[in-house]
């Protein structure tokens, strides 16, 4: 049943998100991509638990790499976007 | 036990709602900056909540890789040009990529008794995540065009290449297949590292034979493939937001291919598949005479102008023209004259590339109107001033039907009074097609560099 709970939340936020990004405006097409590379670092917080099992010597150094890289995508991301953002001025 | 995982959830919640309202905000550019800083706090507390998991036992490597991971972050973000955002962004895709990969790869690993359903998901986020992975560093190849020696910025097609990439996809589900079947026998290890290295693989399969032209839907494929890619490993582990985040970045990925394409008038399998199309030669030679003129000339005609329209391309960006052409925009508005941008969709090498270097020049967005703005009052523009853009404005889309970009949406610059053309020389642009504009009777092409061009223009203003 978990999986069909899953898929359900899939979907609804598969619509949510095409309803949402259709109202960006093409001027903010950039930072729109930059933004979604920092949410897709999201991977970090299921890699977090891996990072941090001593257990598994495997687990543990692909889980740490995936933490390295996700933080890489969500640090570099926001920043960037943040940077971009702050140059559309207005009249 | 239960607390801790309640309390994490919960807080997951707040995380997906802060999000979905920071995409909301995106929605102009007067509060997009504030739905950015909303959607990195539903990040922040997302990490910290995660932190409190039972499941952790020690958090030296953590913090360590939290902490060197930041600082590359941050490092790239202050330091990248804004010219160079269709890189960063191609790179941060395979970056994605590759933590979704590693994270599924690190469950595979950890989990001995898993179902098979949740075996097939986790080979997904594998698969995708891996050629997410190899197929933007071959973007990022292409478009920085520092490996331009092994890896060509045009489509790279050998014979067989179809039967080679069918290859690939069978090896890759008979590997997933054996897996699935035998998890646990000596040899599935050595299946699902051939499968994760079948799926690099495909990655570089797929993206090399699509051309530069081609990048930015690739770009936004690639970006949504990464938010796909999290969605997967969301699945397998079970993790309500990783899954509406990797939604929300796949649906972001998909809507902008599909501007794309759109903006190209050509589906989505055209423009992945038609490297493998042997290429008509056009045979169609356009009759006429290119008329070129002086950038002291051009200002007489600016100065009597009443509207002004500025159709940008990549070369504007090549040529950092862009804050000369402010310079400019200010010397055309002291004079009366009202000045906008026409940005046409695929105009630089990604979705909004060139607004970013307008914005960057503190042209306000206000100044920045999509195409079907401009085309509808194109005739009333006495001056379009095409910059480094070429195929975007070439009114073959229009009238010559066996032209290969016939019936592509473009700016139409021919039809405003009169045209000026600041190129370098008579290259056509990347679609390789002849550009009927520079021999219309209102067309001027102005040639040279084209910030060296505006300075000109601008210092007779000031003279």
């Amino acid at each position: 049943m978990s999986f069909i709970y899953l898929l359900m939340i899939l979907m609804l936020a598969i619509f949510l998100g095409f309803e949402l990004i259709r109202k960006v405006p093409a001027t903010l097409h950039t930072p729109l991509m930059s933004g979604a590379n920092a949410v897709s670092g999201i991977t970090l917080i299921g890699a977090i638990a891996y990072s941090g099992n001593e257990n598994l010597l495997l687990a543990q150094i692909l889980g740490s790499v995936s933490v390295f890289l996700a933080t890489i995508n969500v640090v570099g991301g926001y920043m960037v976007t943040d940077r971009m953002l702050a140059m559309f001025k207005s009249k | 036990m239960l607390n801790t995982e309640l309390i994490i959830n919960a807080v997951y919640v707040l995380s997906a709602a802060l999000f979905i309202l920071g995409l909301k905000l995106l929605s102009h550019p007067s509060t997009a900056r504030r739905g950015n800083k909303l959607s990195a706090t539903g990040m922040l507390v997302a990490i910290c909540v995660t932190l409190i998991d039972q499941n952790i036992l020690a958090y030296e490597w953590i913090i360590v890789a939290i902490v060197a991971g930041s600082a590359v972050g941050a490092f790239i973000a202050k330091k990248v040009q804004l010219t160079e955002m269709p890189e960063m962004v191609s790179l941060l895709n395979g970056v994605g990529g590759l933590a979704s990969l590693l994270v599924a790869l690190a469950m595979l690993e950890t989990d001995t008794a898993i179902d098979s359903y949740l075996v097939i998901i986790v080979l997904l986020a594998i698969g995708i995540g891996g050629i997410t992975f190899s197929g933007s560093v071959i973007a990022w190849a292409k478009l920085s065009g520092k490996v331009a020696k092994l890896i060509s910025s045009g489509s790279t097609v050998f014979s067989g290449q179809a039967f080679v990439n069918a290859f690939i996809v069978i090896a890759i589900f008979v590997l997933g297949a054996l897996v699935v079947i035998y998890p646990q026998t000596a040899n599935s290890t050595v299946y699902v590292y051939s499968f994760v290295a079948l799926c690099i693989v495909l990655g570089v399969m797929l993206v090399i034979p699509i051309g530069g032209a081609d990048m930015p839907v690739v770009i936004s494929l690639l970006n949504s493939y990464s938010g796909l890619a999290a969605c997967a490993a969301g699945m397998a582990l079970n993790n309500n937001l990783l899954i509406v985040a990797g939604a929300l970045v796949g649906a972001s990925g998909i809507i902008l291919t599909s501007v794309m394409c759109k903006a190209m008038n050509r589906s989505l399998i055209n423009v992945l598949f038609s490297g493998f199309q042997t290429v008509k030669a056009t045979e169609i030679k356009i009759e006429g005479e290119v008329k070129p003129l002086a950038a002291d000339d051009a200002y007489y005609v600016l100065e009597a102008a009443q509207s002004v329209v500025v159709i940008p391309g990549y070369g504007m960006a090549v040529a950092q023209a862009q804050h000369a052409m402010k310079e400019l925009q200010v010397l055309l508005e002291e004079n009366g004259a009202e000045v906008v941008y026409g940005i046409h969709p695929v105009a630089g090498r990604m979705p909004g590339h060139m607004n970013v270097l307008l914005a960057e020049a503190d042209v306000p967005y206000e100044l920045l109107l999509e195409m079907d703005e401009v085309n509808a009052r194109m005739a009333n523009f006495d001056v379009a001033i095409v910059i480094g853009a070429n195929d975007v404005v070439n009114p073959a889309a229009r009238e010559i039907k066996g032209s290969p970009i016939y019936g592509m949406p473009i700016i139409n610059a021919d039809l405003a009074k009169n045209v000026f053309i600041l190129k370098r020389g008579m290259a056509s642009g990347f679609a390789g097609i002849e550009n009927p504009l520079f021999f219309k009777d209102n067309a001027r092409m102005i040639f040279g560099d084209a910030k060296d061009t505006i300075n000109a223009i601008i210092r007779q203003f000031a003279g």
